[in-house]
C-alpha cells in the first residue's frame, strides 16, 4: 500500500508541480487497536470496520489519499505508548483513531495529543477524558463507558423489577459497571459478585442466582467469560425463567461462539446490526462480504470515526493545516452515522440515543443483536460539566 | 442457605476437580516418570479443544469428532516429542521450561492464524444434553455428569496402567531410576515417548470434553496449566493419585469458597466490605490451600514412591 501511495504522490508531483502538492499529500492516519491476544477479535472489527469506510470513498478522505498504518497495541499500556511514540515521531501524524480498551488510551492519550495530532477513540470513552481530562483535539465515536451500564439499570429500574441479582469480573472496569447499573436501579441489589478474570466455571454463581430468586440479572462479564457464563447459564435451564441483562456479554464478538445458548438474552448499546437505515444495510452488508463476519459496535464506531475524518476534511477541502478549522469542522460532526443521530457535547463525547437490544437468529443462521426498545434519547454523560471546554 | 444449595454446591466442586484432574493427570505423568517441565501442557489441551471444534463440527456427531480429534491431538504430540521435546530430556529444568513457553507463544499465535480470534463453541452432543432438576429453580446438565464419569473412567484407567501392566511396572521403575532402567535394556527412549504422546493425547482429552461448557479461545489453556500445576504441587508431583485427590480439593475448595466466603464474612462484617473481602479471598484461597500444602507437607499430599 504504502509504495503505491508512494508512487501516484511522486506521479503527483510530477504531474502537478510543487503547488499541487499540500492537498495530494496523503493523510497519515495511525490506527491503534488490539490484534494479539484474547480481546483480539475486537480489535480486528476497529480495524476492518475502520478500512472499509477508507475503501468506500475510494481510498481517499475529503479528496487527500489516506495512508493508514495500523499498530497493534497487544493490549498492553507500555507496548501501546512506545509503538505509538515511534510512529508520530516518524512523521507529520494527522490522525491518531483507537484504541478499544480505555487502559490502553489512558497511557496513549497524551502523546498523541502533545504532538497536535487529533485523536478519536472508536470505543473507549473512560469517564476522566470526559470530565476533567478533556481535551479540544480528541473525540469519541462510541459513547461515555458509564453510559452503556446505565442502560440496563434504567430499563430495569423501568420494568418495575424489584430485586437484581449483579455480576462482574474483579476489577476497574467491572466496579465501574455495577456501580453505573446502581445509578439507575434503585430496588434491592439481593448480591452483588466479583468473580475473577481467569473464572472458567459459573456453576456456582448459577446455583446461588437459582437459589436466591432475583426477579433480574444483570451482568458484565466481557469476551471468553461471557461465552462460559451464557452458555453454562442456558445448560443450567435458567434461560426465560430470570431476565438476563447484560453488558459487552453477548455482541457480534462472541455471539458466534455462544450460539443458540444466547437468544433471547438483552445487553445495551447505540446501534444494532438490524437498525433500520439504508446506510446500516448497505455497511452490514459490505461488511460481511468482506470479512465474513456480522459486524458489531467496534466495526460500527470504527467506520463512523471514518465517515467524521472525511467529513471534516471535505469542510476545509483537504487541508489540515490550519488545526482551528478542521477541529470546528470535526466537531459539526456533519455525516451519516450509522446510527442516524450523532452530535458532538463540549467534552468531545457524543449526544445520543440507547438502546436495549436483543439476540436473535437470523434466517441465514447467523446471530447478531436487534434494538429492543430505545432506553434513552439523546443522552448526556454527566461528565461533560466538569469539561473547561466550550 | 439450604441443605440442597450446599449440595449442589458440593457437586459443582467435585465436577471442577474432575476436569482439573483431566488436565493435571497427562502434566503429572509427564513431570514424574520423565522428569520433564512440560509448561506446554496448557498449549495441548486448547489444541485438543480447537481439533474439537473442527472435528465435530466436519462430522457433526460429537463421539466421532472426539475420536479424531484425539488422534489428532497425538499425532500432533508425536510431531512435538520428535521436533522439540526429545532434545530437552537431558537438559535442565530451566532449559525446559524457556523452550516449551516459546511453544505456548508459538501455538497461541498458530491457533489464532487457523482458527481465528473469536472465541468458538461446540454444541453440546444430543444425547448428552438433557438435565436433571436437582433443586427449585436450577437444572444440573447430564453433560457435566457424563464429565465426572470420564474423569473417574480416565482415572481408574491410569490406575490400572500404571499399576497392573508391565508399561507401568516400567514406569515405575523409570520414574525412579532411568538409568537403571536403561542399563537392563529397555529402550528409555521409546518409553519415553509413550508416556509423552499419551500426556498429549490426556490435555486434548480433557480440553475436547471442555469445549462444550467452555469458551474455545487462544489463551485458554494458560488459566488451567496455573490451576493444574497448583494441583500437583497439592497433590504430590508425579503421582496419579496425588493428581486427583489434588484436583478434588483445589475444585471443592474454589466452588465453596466462592459460594459461602461473603454470606460467612457477613457474619462479622458490614455487606460491602464482606463483598469486596469475600471476593479477594475466595480468589486466591487456593493459593492458600497451595502454601498451607508446602509449609505442612512441602512433598505433597500423596507423593508418589521412589521420589525423594
Amino acid at each position: 500500500m504504502t509504495l503505491k501511495y508512494a508512487l501516484s504522490l511522486s506521479a503527483g508531483l510530477l504531474a502537478l508541480g510543487i503547488a499541487g502538492a499540500q492537498a495530494q499529500e496523503p493523510l497519515k492516519i495511525g490506527v491503534v487497536s488490539v490484534l494479539t491476544g484474547p480481546q483480539a477479535a475486537l480489535g480486528q472489527q476497529v480495524r476492518d470496520g475502520f478500512q472499509l469506510s477508507v475503501d468506500q470513498l475510494g481510498g481517499k478522505f475529503g479528496g487527500r489519499p489516506v495512508q493508514i498504518t495500523v499498530i497493534d497495541d497487544e493490549l498492553k499500556p507500555d507496548v501501546a505508548v512506545s509503538k505509538v511514540r515511534s510512529y508520530i515521531e516518524s512523521g507529520k501524524v494527522d490522525f491518531v483513531v483507537g484504541p478499544v480498551f480505555s487502559n490502553i488510551l489512558g497511557a496513549i492519550a497524551k502523546p498523541v495529543l502533545d504532538s497536535g495530532a487529533f485523536l478519536i477513540s472508536p470505543n473507549a470513552g473512560p469517564s476522566t477524558l470526559a470530565g476533567k481530562a478533556c481535551n479540544q483535539n480528541f473525540f469519541v465515536t462510541s459513547y461515555q463507558n458509564d453510559q452503556v451500564h446505565e442502560v440496563l439499570g434504567k430499563y430495569a429500574q423501568d420494568q418495575g423489577f424489584k430485586k437484581a441479582y449483579i455480576m462482574a469480573p474483579n476489577y476497574q472496569a467491572g466496579k465501574d459497571s455495577l456501580a453505573g447499573f446502581k445509578n439507575y436501579f434503585k430496588g434491592e441489589i439481593v448480591d452483588e459478585v466479583y468473580v475473577p478474570l481467569t473464572q472458567l466455571d459459573f456453576s456456582a454463581e448459577l446455583a446461588k442466582i437459582a437459589a436466591a430468586k432475583p426477579d433480574v440479572v444483570f451482568a458484565f462479564m466481557p469476551g471468553g467469560l461471557g461465552v462460559n457464563l451464557v452458555k453454562q447459564w442456558s445448560q443450567a435451564g435458567l434461560t426465560g425463567k430470570i431476565p438476563f441483562l447484560s453488558a459487552f456479554t453477548v455482541d457480534e464478538s462472541t455471539l458466534p461462539a455462544q450460539q443458540d445458548a444466547a437468544i433471547g438474552l438483552f445487553g445495551g448499546m447505540t446501534w444494532a446490526p438490524n437498525m433500520d437505515n439504508p446506510q446500516t444495510k448497505k455497511f452490514v452488508a459490505d461488511y460481511e462480504a468482506a470479512y465474513k463476519i456480522v459486524p458489531g459496535s467496534y466495526a460500527q464506531q470504527a467506520y463512523d470515526a471514518g465517515l467524521l475524518i472525511d467529513s471534516a476534511l471535505k469542510a476545509t477541502k483537504g487541508d489540515t493545516s490550519d488545526k482551528d478549522k478542521l477541529r470546528a469542522a470535526i466537531k459539526k460532526a456533519d455525516f451519516t452515522s450509522l446510527r442516524g443521530k450523532f452530535k458532538f457535547n463540549t467534552n468531545g463525547f457524543p449526544i445520543q440515543d440507547f438502546y436495549l437490544v436483543k439476540v436473535a437468529k437470523r434466517p441465514d443462521g447467523k446471530f447478531q443483536t436487534e434494538i429492543a426498545q430505545k432506553v434513552f434519547s439523546d443522552y448526556a454523560d454527566p461528565h461533560a460539566k466538569d469539561c473547561g471546554l466550550k | 442457605m439450604t441443605t440442597s444449595l450446599l449440595i449442589v454446591q458440593i457437586l459443582n466442586g467435585l465436577q471442577l476437580g474432575i476436569l482439573l484432574f483431566l488436565v493435571a493427570a497427562g502434566l503429572t505423568l509427564v513431570f514424574g516418570v520423565m522428569d520433564f517441565i512440560n509448561l506446554a501442557h496448557g498449549v495441548q489441551y486448547m489444541l485438543g479443544a480447537y481439533l474439537a471444534v473442527t472435528f465435530v463440527g466436519l462430522t457433526g456427531s460429537f463421539g466421532l469428532g472426539l475420536a479424531l480429534a484425539l488422534a489428532a491431538a497425538l499425532v500432533i504430540g508425536l510431531a512435538l516429542e520428535f521436533l522439540v521435546f526429545r532434545h530437552l530430556y537431558e537438559r535442565d529444568h530451566l532449559d525446559q521450561v524457556l523452550a516449551t513457553f516459546g511453544l505456548i507463544l508459538l501455538l497461541n499465535q498458530g491457533v489464532k492464524i487457523v482458527w481465528g480470534a473469536a472465541p468458538l463453541s461446540v454444541p453440546v452432543p444430543a444425547f448428552l444434553s438433557g438435565s436433571v432438576q436437582l433443586m427449585d429453580g436450577i437444572l444440573y446438565p447430564v453433560y457435566r455428569f457424563a464429565l465426572i464419569g470420564a474423569g473417574l473412567g480416565v482415572g481408574g484407567l491410569l490406575w490400572f496402567i500404571v499399576e497392573k501392566t508391565r508399561t507401568g511396572m516400567l514406569l515405575r521403575a523409570g520414574a525412579s531410576n532411568a538409568a537403571m532402567v536403561s542399563a537392563l535394556g529397555v529402550d528409555i527412549r521409546q518409553l519415553f515417548m509413550i508416556v509423552f504422546a499419551f500426556g498429549t493425547m490426556l490435555a486434548g482429552f480433557a480440553g475436547a470434553m471442555a469445549a462444550p461448557i467452555l469458551s474455545v479461545e487462544p489463551g485458554m489453556g494458560d488459566t488451567v496449566l496455573i490451576l493444574a500445576f497448583v494441583v500437583i504441587v497439592v497433590g504430590g508431583i508425579g503421582s496419579i493419585r496425588g493428581a486427583f485427590v489434588g484436583a478434588l480439593i483445589v475444585g471443592l475448595v474454589d466452588t465453596l469458597g466462592r459460594s459461602f466466603m461473603n454470606d460467612l464474612l457477613r457474619l462479622f462484617m458490614s455487606a460491602p466490605s464482606a463483598r469486596a473481602t469475600g471476593a479477594a479471598l475466595s480468589s486466591m484461597l487456593i493459593y492458600l490451600v497451595m502454601a498451607i500444602v508446602l509449609f505442612v507437607r512441602p512433598e505433597g499430599l500423596l507423593p508418589s514412591k521412589g521420589r525423594t
